[in-house]
């Protein structure tokens, strides 16, 4: 047994930490699938809102990026 | 970023950060900020790459374009009907930033696919700067532009009167958050798909599963393509989101 208590905690809130990013993952899969669902109702519509689409992906990804941050910092700067 | 890969008490036979680390190009020792580094290297190719497509490429202006040529208008085109449709018209003064960020960061995000190359966007200190740069010329441009009129950005007229010091209070936090996220959305997007990459091919040299791996490593590098442009986009779409906010703050 080496290492101590200290990076034993550090390494499992990394781990846990990362629960964080399935949170993301819905997010990111609500927007598509809402945006294909409204797509599929108006395709004519669906070429203009792609870009509303992507805002919307990376607003909901930012906080699954955030819980990857924490990750790495319990990793290696802690 | 993870500088010390040590590898020690870990199955693997190389960590999947040690792609990650800046080391000189020449000799080794310590890296100062004037030591010639390997991100220097790709950031120079990378820059490099750019002048090719959109400089030499496009400079005959050949009414029959050469494949350079149709990438550079494609390229073009693209990032300006992006800021056209995001930032509105009168961000067009902006455009050449938001392409010369959106060009940088796709060829740079490339460079990185080769295999035994090194991302550059794949460390927070090179995001970091370009999202600084945006945040703070976003914020120079909206009080340059509309005075103290630019705090209206946080005081939303729309919403009913006890709501607004509470609204604004996190209007205030998630504009100040932008830089971060901004920067750090690029950075873990690129660090994770490669160190993901890498933890396939370590598992490569074990002969029982070293077909799927490789099959794993190709799904994922197919991904990865599709990430590093949409990152890039993403950034540059960003960009003009904040522009926007700065040119017409009123809710």
């Amino acid at each position: 047994m080496e290492g101590d208590i200290v990076q034993m905690g550090a390494y499992i809130g990394a781990g846990l930490a990362c629960t964080g990013m399935g949170g993301a993952a819905v997010g990111v899969g609500h927007v598509v699938g809402n945006f294909i669902a409204g797509a599929l109702r108006n395709p004519s519509a669906a070429a203009g809102q792609t870009a509303t689409m992507f805002i919307g992906i990376a607003f909901a990804e930012a906080l699954g990026i955030f819980s990857f941050l924490v990750a790495l910092l319990l990793m290696f700067a802690v | 970023m993870a500088s010390s890969g040590d590898a020690k008490g870990e199955g693997l036979v190389f960590h999947p950060m040690d792609q990650f680390i800046v080391e000189p190009l020449f000799g080794v020792g310590p890296v100062h900020w004037y030591t010639v580094t390997n991100v220097t290297l790709w950031m120079a190719l990378s820059v490099l790459a750019l002048i090719l497509i959109m400089v030499v490429g496009t400079s005959k202006r050949a009414l029959v374009p050469s494949r350079a040529q149709s990438i550079g208008e494609l390229a073009y085109g693209f990032v300006h009907k992006m800021v056209e449709d995001v930032a509105g018209k009168d961000a067009v003064p902006y455009f050449p930033y938001v392409m010369t960020l959106f060009m940088f960061i796709v060829l740079s995000n490339f460079l990185g696919l080769i295999p035994m190359s090194f991302t550059t966007t794949s460390h927070i200190a090179v995001t970091a700067v370009m999202a600084m740069v945006v945040f703070l010329s976003v914020t120079i441009i909206g009080f340059a532009k509309n005075g103290v009129g630019f705090l209206s950005l946080f005081w939303i007229s729309s919403a009913p009167l006890a709501l607004r010091p509470a609204l604004a209070l996190i209007e205030i936090i998630s504009y100040f958050v932008r830089p971060v996220s901004h920067s750090i959305r690029l950075a873990g997007n690129m660090m994770a798909g490669h160190a993901v990459i890498k933890v396939f091919a370590a598992f490569a040299g074990v002969a029982l599963i070293s077909p799927l791996s490789v099959v794993a490593i190709t799904a994922m590098y197919a991904l990865e393509t599709l990430v590093s442009f949409i990152q890039a986009y993403v950034f540059a779409i960003l960009t003009c989101v904040y522009l926007k906010d700065a040119l017409h703050p009123h809710h």
